[in-house]
């Protein structure tokens, strides 16, 4: 029996026409294994590929054909689950679910219904108002992804291809742990950042290598869940908040008028935004599972485990707790950062033998706006880590200020090149003389007398003071020398 | 002799060593045979083109020096295989039209050696039936007929086209699979050796599944050095096969010593069944009597759970079976009835195209798989399993092997067994070896009041095939079978 | 254990054969006898008894992760009793 795990921030209720409302997810997400060849035949498990090119005649299920599973699947899921800190079953079964649709050529699917390979784990979100919310993990099991069926290829018929059919997926349930479309989306952000640290799942929704059905259901604060209704194959993270707040909508209106709601399965149409149910109203299901006489029951040592263990990479909660003890990062930005592989790894570069804060400052700062900008990755905005290096160098040197780092940044983005050249070819170096800036000082006082009066009254107008000195000398006076020898002179 | 085709496989291996005769004189005799033999209805599919080509590459080999073990061997196969290039139906109508473009590992394992294929056997659709009448290419007669009678009798099932064929002399051997005793009870009803090896022993890919925990391989032929021969080549490892088993292949012909002093046979109590005929009796009898005889030790045994074999098969069998022949569904090949949407596609097709004891089948294994009855019944029957294979453990301690009649009676008119149950109690003596995985041999032992062929059957250790030669060689010498058919229908 | 024809057709709808009410009475009848007579192995205490799950003792066999089969679409739908362009393809389904 499941025990809820959590209490609702009464923040995250939603409002009804009487009383408030709480949402209830619990999402299975289908990743596809990343391997060159499908699950249990040899054919390649690439995306794409000409209709039925990338399937064997076991795929096919020709007579007699018979599954021989790829080991390396197998290690991808242990490695999955442990990188969700999972139970790890040395005895799973694979089981035969059977049911007819023209994209499952062998009239079942070899999954695993009992005894998956993956037990109970835990995934974490950083949400953003600095809050941490721990979602269970159900399970893991390995299955076989069903062919696909085109349906506008022809006006009274369905077109068959089998490319997909085979393909190894892992599906990760999820308990009913999640209380928003927010939790939602940053869980399947979060899981698909896991599995891709772990090199077991590439995320790409867009083809279909991961893909959430969702649970959504609604009931009063306190009381006990409600009936469900399934959102199948949702395949990117926004449609995945998107589903979830027009179904709990839906849900709760209908409720509210004295409805109830029917338990089923829901389609999500990203055009409307809008769930619909299937139309092809299924009669209950009886998919009559049972063991794969076929397979052997899957076995495998502790010690194996093991081994698969001490080549985990670090995982991003570990990467983000070192970030934030190495650099000082907060914990929104270093959750933010390691979401990523890629960018962490750029910040890290850029950060290594630098001052952290100043790194942190632009990597978060300058580069994550200008990829906010282009919608890409921090690693492909245009900036190498060595050229933001090199920026953040010149400033520590004191060869530029902060002002003068930003145009140069600008630069780099536009041109490209070395910081260190672009500043000596420009003549952006920052003035350090003080006898240069003690004559642009003197030179604003005495422009400027009535200022100088107000600034006896009201120190804080020293700031404007500072600012024309800088105009003057085109910034690249050193802020500190300016500010000092303006107080001087002004006998602050 | 007056045909070559009325050679065993090993005479017409020594006649091709001595080149007494061409590979292509043999399948010339074969297919004569063949065509001669229309009325027993043995072949769905005669390949006489693909013979004759296989027998001139076999000569050319010959001529070589490279002979394999079964070179120039003509062989008839079982339609449940599947012939790359050459119509593959089950005896299904579900299969129309479907032409292969693979191999199945056995069949590709004695082409290798050199056999030639003569064509595709009949048998029950899809293997499930014990007389050969469920085939859709209607029954196969039994070559052998009650004394003083033309009604046709059955070949018995599923292999009946194989144990008719050889039987026959239209080929030497022929392979067969056995889920129940698709092997041995044909080979008791016509008076051949058929051969059930281990499972895991011959591969299952290429082969249409009926059973996948309880199927398995093995060859009918007309003595216990052919089978020897032919398993010899049909088995052996296939990666593509995750219950094939990967162990060495004993050269289970050298296991034909003729001496078995010293061995210890059992024999169970349990099969000694009520109301069993007096024929069988005598004749298990006698078949104790000559290994006796022959210095073996006869120890009386108990298989406490033999009675529950036969209904926890059919439970385990028809649920393996529903799910096995959910791919035939029209879409990919075979028979397609156009329906308005692809329900009604499926169910037309699948209508038309299983006959009525398979879809007695599916249906049955389609309920016990169904929500709330999956432990009741096929969760039960894996339980009962275990311990059928427990009595066998145990009783494997202390003995060799186990001898047993072959079936409960001799062949039975065609339309004589309406009732299922009382079909399906044909399997009594065979199913569990099938549902204990072990290897089981039925001998051509004596003849019934009708004058026709009965059986005994040795049951083995796993993997210990080379018992079952070894005691089965014995046996066979001892019986003295060597009664024919009478040729009525050339 | 005893059928109805309503089950029957249940059972017919789940394994998607189309079945007459005609064939519907008479598999009544014989997979009631044919359940009735396998209620025998209620008499087996199977109390603590594992079920079967391989006849042979033997570990599940796997393969290596690497490409070597399929790339012969024209082999796929060979037989297909209906295709276009490698596509198998079926009657419009309705999702």
């Amino acid at each position: 029996m499941y025990e809820e795990a959590r209490e609702t921030d009464p923040k995250k209720y939603i409002a009804g026409a009487a009383g408030d409302w709480e949402l209830v997810v619990g999402l299975e997400v289908h990743a596809q294994i990343s391997s060159k060849s499908k699950l249990f035949s040899g054919a390649s498990a690439e995306y794409g590929g000409e209709p039925n090119d990338h399937v064997s005649i076991v795929d096919a299920a020709m007579p007699g054909m018979l599954p021989v599973i790829n080991e390396f699947c197998v290690r991808q899921a242990v490695k999955t689950g442990l990188g969700l800190k999972a139970q790890i079953n040395l005895r799973s079964v694979f089981d035969r679910k059977n049911y007819f649709y023209p994209d499952l050529p062998q009239g079942y699917q070899i999954s695993q219904f009992k005894d998956p390979i993956v037990g109970p784990g835990t995934v974490l979100l950083d949400m953003k108002d600095g809050a941490r919310v721990e979602i269970g993990i159900e399970r893991l099991h390995m299955e076989q992804d069903a062919g696909k069926s085109i349906h506008d290829q022809h006006p009274s018929k369905t077109y068959v291809d089998l490319n997909r059919s085979g393909v190894a997926l892992m599906e990760i349930v999820s308990l009913p742990d999640i209380r928003s479309s927010e939790e939602a989306r940053a869980y399947v952000t979060k899981l698909r950042s896991i599995l891709r640290y772990l090199g077991t799942c590439d995320g790409n929704m867009e083809e279909g290598s991961m893909r959430a059905d969702v649970n959504v259901s609604v009931r009063r604060p306190g009381d006990p869940f409600g009936t469900r209704c399934e959102i199948k194959n949702v395949n990117s993270i926004r449609y995945v908040g998107q589903a979830i707040e027009y179904e709990a909508r839906r849900q709760i209106d209908i409720l509210e008028e004295g409805g109830s709601i029917d338990q089923e399965t829901r389609l999500f149409d990203p055009k409307s935004g809008k769930t619909r149910a299937m139309r092809s109203k299924e009669e209950a299901h009886d998919y009559r599972y049972f063991p794969d006489p076929d397979l052997l029951p899957l076995e495998f040592t502790r010690e194996w485990v093991d081994e698969i263990a001490a080549e985990l990479p670090e995982l991003p909660d570990e990467k983000r707790a070192r970030l934030m003890s190495d650099y000082g990062l907060s914990a929104y930005d270093a959750g933010v950062l390691v979401a990523d592989q890629a960018s962490s790894a750029y910040f890290e570069k850029v950060a290594t033998g630098r001052n952290a804060k100043l790194a942190v400052n632009w990597v978060m700062g300058d580069l994550s706006a200008s990829a906010n900008e282009k919608n890409v990755g921090l690693d492909q905005v245009g900036i190498s880590p060595d050229q933001l290096g090199g920026l953040i160098d010149l400033i520590e040197d004191k060869t530029i200020s902060g002002k003068i780092a930003k145009d140069v940044f600008e630069i780099l983005l536009a041109e490209g090149g070395d910081p260190r050249t672009i500043v000596e070819d420009k003549g952006l170096k920052q003035v350090t003389d003080t006898g240069a800036i003690e004559a642009a000082v003197d030179e604003v006082i005495a422009a400027n007398p009535d200022k100088v009066a107000e600034v006896r009254e009201k120190p804080r107008m020293a700031g404007w003071f500072v600012g024309q000195v800088m105009k003057a000398t085109g910034g690249k006076a050193n802020p500190k020398a300016v500010n000092d020898i303006l107080k001087a002179k002004l006998g602050l | 002799m007056s045909k070559l085709s009325d050679l065993t496989i090993a005479g017409m291996r020594d006649g091709l060593a001595g080149k007494s005769f061409s590979a292509t004189e043999l399948a010339e005799s074969s297919i004569t045979a063949i065509e001669a033999a229309r009325d027993l209805n043995a072949f769905v599919t005669e390949a006489p083109e693909k013979a004759l080509e296989m027998a001139r590459t076999s000569d050319a080999r010959i001529a070589k020096g490279e002979a394999g073990p079964l070179e120039g061997i003509p062989l008839g196969i079982k339609d449940l295989y599947c012939t790359e290039g050459t119509l593959t139906t089950a005896s299904s109508h579900i299969l129309d039209g479907f032409v292969p473009g693979y191999e199945s590992t056995v069949t590709a394992n004695l082409w290798g050696d050199g056999a030639v294929m003569l064509g595709k056997l009949a048998c029950d659709e899809f293997a499930m039936g014990s007389s050969n009448e469920t085939s859709y290419y209607g029954n196969v007669i039994n070559p052998w007929r009650n004394r003083g009678s033309n009604k046709p009798l059955v070949p018995g099932g599923s292999s009946g086209g194989s144990s008719a064929a050889v039987a026959a002399r239209l080929c030497p051997g022929a392979t067969a699979t056995d889920t129940g005793g698709s092997i041995r009870q044909p080979a008791a009803f016509t008076g051949t050796v058929g051969i059930k090896p281990t499972y895991g022993r011959c591969s299952r890919w290429g082969i249409a599944a009926f059973a996948s925990s309880l199927d398995q391989a093995g060859p009918i032929t007309r003595t216990v050095r052919d089978a020897a021969i032919m398993l010899r080549s049909m088995a052996g490892h296939d990666p593509k096969d995750s219950t094939s088993v990967d162990i060495a292949l004993p050269d289970f012909e050298a296991a034909l010593t003729g001496d078995i002093r010293g061995m210890k046979i059992g024999i169970p109590k349990e099969y000694r069944m009520d109301g069993m005929k007096a024929e069988i009796e005598t004749l298990w009898t006698q078949g104790i009597g000559w290994l006796k005889d022959a210095g073996a030790e006869i120890i009386d045994i108990s298989l406490p759970h033999t009675k529950y074999a036969l209904p926890a098969y059919y439970i385990v069998a028809n649920a393996e079976a529903s799910s096995n022949l959910a791919r035939y569904d029209g879409v990919k090949y075979g028979l397609r009835e156009q329906g308005v949407d692809i329900t009604e596609l499926y169910e037309k097709t699948r209508a038309a195209g299983f006959g009525a004891e398979v879809k007695r089948r599916i249906l049955m294994g389609t309920y016990v798989l169904s929500a709330g009855y999956y432990d009741a019944y096929y969760l039960r029957a894996q339980k009962v399993r275990t311990l059928i294979k427990r009595d066998f453990e145990q009783v494997f301690e202390t003995i060799d092997t186990i001898l047993t009649p072959s079936t409960p009676t001799a062949a039975f008119a065609a339309g004589e067994k309406t009732d299922p149950i009382d079909m399906y109690l044909n399997d009594i003596f065979t199913v569990t070896v099938n549902m204990s995985g072990l290897p089981a041999i039925s001998i051509p032992a004596g003849l019934s009041s009708e004058g026709t062929p009965l059986g005994l059957q040795l049951i083995g250790k796993a993997f210990d095939e080379e018992t079952l030669f070894r005691v089965g060689g014995v046996l066979e010498e001892a019986a003295g079978f060597d009664a024919a058919p009478e040729n009525w229908w050339a | 254990m005893s059928f109805d024809s309503a089950t029957v057709q249940k059972i017919a709808r789940l394994a998607r054969i189309a079945i007459s009410d005609d064939e519907a009475e008479k598999l009544q009848g014989e997979l009631s006898a044919i359940l009735g007579w396998v209620e025998m192995l209620n008499e087996v205490d199977v109390e603590g008894v594992a079920p079967m799950t391989s006849v042979t003792p033997m570990t599940l066999k796997k393969r290596r992760d690497e490409v070597t089969d399929g790339g012969y679409a024209e082999k796929v739908t060979a037989n297909a009793p209906e295709s276009d362009e490698h596509f198998f393809v079926v009657p419009k389904v309705v999702e």
